[in-house]
């Protein structure tokens, strides 16, 4: 992919998350800060399937913006071919981990499996 | 070397000396091929307010050590040779004065990001090959000396946007300022990306997306943090910064 198409990516995941995680703090200070954090309000948080989906959509967009960054930062500390490729892959795998685990989680809870 | 450095008296000087002002010359010593380390040799030497750091590195070398190395030419900040740190600054010797630099002792290194050859004087490869591969001239199948074809008029709105790029002596500062080129051997650097964005602003030039494809990797434009040193340390006016905007402009959509 060209490195243009990746920066577009990495710009647009930003600018979604922050408007997505302002609406994520909205809510949290809506409810009361301290209670919103409490074990059965979190739980009915994930069982509200549009919030579920919010959470789900910001966990996408960071782990697309901060696995970039990483690989960004990578690129820029060590130069090489056999390098830059386990940066490039390792970021990617490390993504699609962080969004699976995530999302199983997301899943779970919003069917009621916790 | 003594601690107190060598000194000229002010007859062997060639410089007409004021009586009263004399500087230290703290200068980098380094020869890969003796052994790898390096030290700063002290010289101390007579100036007057017009005296250049290159006239006074100059001076030391006829009067005091001839074997420092130090690249040199023009002597009138055209050339681009005779980059090198002044103070812990980027700054072409030719074009610094001494008594501008307000200080007694003047510290003077190789740049950085560029390899040391010896002494003061640094390899240039890596700034000629990444300034050679951004294809810096103009690309047009139709040619001003083809008889038929006609003169490619500009205006003086045209030639307004890229002529503060074309001022541009390949001296290197940008790139010995820039913090990328430091941690990233890699980076194509503000030098060439100045350069890439004065054709693309050239509408006689039809090599844009050409250049805009070559930039347009892991290590090309977008590894720029706009940290904005290169446009700091011109000595020409160029503003490699703002062009290295215009031209993410291009790739991000916001110009055509
Ligand atoms: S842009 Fe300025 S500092 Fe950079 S190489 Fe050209 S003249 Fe030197
Ligand atoms: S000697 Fe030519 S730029 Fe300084």
């Amino acid at each position: 992919m060209r490195e243009s198409v990746i920066m577009k990516i990495h710009y647009g995941t930003a600018l979604a998350s922050v408007a997505l995680v302002a609406v994520h703090i909205l809510f949290r200070l809506t409810q009361g800060f301290a209670e919103s954090l409490q074990y059965e309000s979190v739980i009915a948080n994930y069982e509200f399937l549009p919030y579920a989906g919010m959470l789900e959509i910001i966990l996408i967009l960071l782990s697309i913006h901060g696995f970039n960054g990483l690989r960004v930062i990578l690129l820029e500390l060590k130069q090489g071919p056999t390098f830059e490729k386990s940066v490039s892959y390792g970021c990617i795998a490390a993504m699609a981990l962080i969004i699976l685990y995530g999302s199983r989680t997301i899943f779970m809870t919003s069917m009621g499996m916790v | 070397m003594t601690s107190e450095g060598l000194q000229i008296s002010k007859e062997e000087s060639g410089i007409i000396v004021s009586p009263t002002k004399t500087i230290t010359l703290r200068i980098f010593r380094y020869n890969p091929k003796i052994n790898n380390e390096s030290k700063f040799d002290e010289f101390k030497i007579p100036y007057q307010r017009w005296t250049t750091v290159l006239d006074a590195i100059l001076e030391v070398k006829k009067h005091l050590d001839h074997s420092i190395a130090v690249r040199y030419s023009c002597r009138q900040a055209s050339c681009g040779s005779c980059g090198m740190k002044i103070n812990g600054r980027p700054a072409l010797a030719c074009f610094t004065k001494i008594s501008e630099l307000n200080s007694d002792v003047i510290t003077i290194e190789p740049m950085n990001n560029f390899p040391i050859i010896r002494d003061l004087a640094v390899g240039f490869e890596r700034m000629f090959s990444t300034h050679k591969k951004i294809k810096p001239y103009i690309i047009n199948e139709e040619s001003e000396i083809n008889p038929g074809t006609k003169e490619f008029l500009q205006t003086p709105e045209d030639v307004e946007k890229y002529i503060q790029f074309s001022s541009c002596i390949k001296c290197g500062l940008c790139n010995s300022a820039c913090p990328t080129m430091a941690t990233d051997s890699s980076f194509v650097g503000p030098q060439a990306l100045a350069q890439a964005y004065r054709y693309v602003a050239d509408n006689r030039d039809k090599g844009k997306d050409d250049r805009l494809k070559i930039i347009d990797d892991s290590h090309g434009i977008f590894r720029c943090h706009f940290a904005g040193s290169c446009s700091q340390v011109c000595p020409k006016g160029v503003d490699p910064a703002m062009g290295i905007q215009l031209l993410r402009g291009y790739l991000l959509g916001f110009r055509d």
